[in-house]
């Protein structure tokens, strides 16, 4: 059982960096997409109590749309990628040419072109890290969900329930055209895989 | 006193409510949100539970707030103290939910009813009765528990605002 509460500094910088090529590969796949120049934020890795997390995004009761994929192979963890409603309106209508309506329901061609968006940049995500470490990581097929941004993101908490009340997570924002564009990437490994990354990544521990 | 105070109820967490205080959760996915009152003496109580059970707690220092089989003696407990009576006890819940609807999972990804489950089996034992249950389903809920009326608001983003 790993203990978190112990990360070294330059492991957090490993995971910063694991987090950094893992969103730029994503960030260059919705640059392609939308034909702009996207820009990311430096990642934030940090160690938050579950009340927290939702802080990222605006808060548990914030409104957000999200695509979640469960991450297999020799590091599991979960993967969501989070757009506010502004974002993915326009994302949609920059992609796909859908002008959605505020405050009306998503349609299902909507809601099925942002799941593939998430699934393209979910998946270069993985891929990058995938080539780093050399571990073998596939992503599930993925599952949107239009929704309060704390009750989508517990799910990805309840792994940790189990051995604490905080979450390491390795959050990554980017923006296109300054703010008009936000979507954020949260990498949440199991607890066991830490270990794993670290190992791969030739990071000695103790 | 007309003036209700707010109390907030974090994640895997749990607090009591007197005088008229409300309680609140936000943002239940496949957590429970569990509230008991005692009609009488005015006492209610509210717990954010996270997980089924202790047995599968891999921490050196339980929270207890956080599982179904923990939160609920706890939340008793701390309710007789503040006057209330076992007897008079009712319960209601919200949440539980599935967020993400993957095929041929496995249980980790039905924590939402199995949170359920065991809050029942847990009420059962102690002879509590449901009086109403706003659970499962794939959306997110945030609730209030009124300590005078024994209402609980359920808000959500599909459904609005119900009292149950």
């Amino acid at each position: 059982m790993p203990k978190f509460k112990s990360f070294e500094a330059f492991e957090l910088d490993v995971l910063r960096e694991v987090g950094n090529i893992g969103a730029g590969n994503a960030a260059t796949a919705l640059s392609k997409l939308l034909d702009k120049p996207v820009d990311m934020a430096v990642p934030k890795v940090s160690l938050l109590p579950f009340e927290e997390v939702a802080d990222c995004v605006g808060g548990a009761e914030q409104i957000v749309l999200a695509v979640f994929l469960r991450v297999e192979g020799d590091a599991p963890g979960n993967l969501f990628f989070i757009i506010d409603e502004p974002s993915a309106k326009r994302i949609l209508n920059q992609l796909v040419g859908l002008d959605h309506t505020d405050g009306e329901e998503y349609s299902e061609m909507e809601l099925s072109a942002l799941n593939e968006i998430g699934n393209i940049m979910a998946g270069s995500y993985l891929s990058a890290l995938a080539d780093l470490t050399k571990l073998s990581m596939s992503p599930s097929v993925p599952a949107m969900a239009h929704d309060m941004a704390g009750a989508i993101l517990s799910y990805g908490l309840v792994q940790y329930g189990e051995m604490g009340d905080s979450a390491l997570l390795i959050e990554s924002k980017f923006l296109e055209d300054r703010q008009s564009l936000e979507g954020h990437f949260f990498l949440i490994p199991d607890p066991d895989s830490f270990v794993k990354i670290f190992k791969a990544l030739g990071v000695v521990q103790e | 006193m007309t003036e209700q105070t707010l109390i907030k109820v974090g994640m895997a967490d749990l607090n009591i409510g007197l005088a008229g205080a409300i309680l609140k959760t936000t943002g239940l996915g496949s957590c429970v949100g569990l509230t008991l009152f005692d009609p009488v003496a005015k006492v209610a109580g509210m717990a954010h539970v996270m997980l089924p059970s202790s047995e599968i707690a891999r921490e050196a220092q339980i929270n207890a707030a956080k599982y179904a089989d923990t939160a609920i003696p706890l939340l008793l407990q701390r309710m007789e103290n503040s006057g209330a009576k076992l007897l008079r006890m009712e319960a209601k819940m919200a949440g539980g939910a599935q967020m993400f609807a993957f095929s041929g999972q496995g249980d980790s990804l039905r924590i939402g009813p199995r949170n359920v489950e065991s809050c029942l089996v847990l009420l059962q034992q102690y002879r509590i009765p449901v009086r109403s249950q706003d659970t499962g389903g794939n959306f997110g809920r945030t609730v209030e528990f009124d300590s005078i009326s024994g209402m609980l608001l359920i808000r959500s983003m599909q459904h609005g605002v119900k009292e149950i």
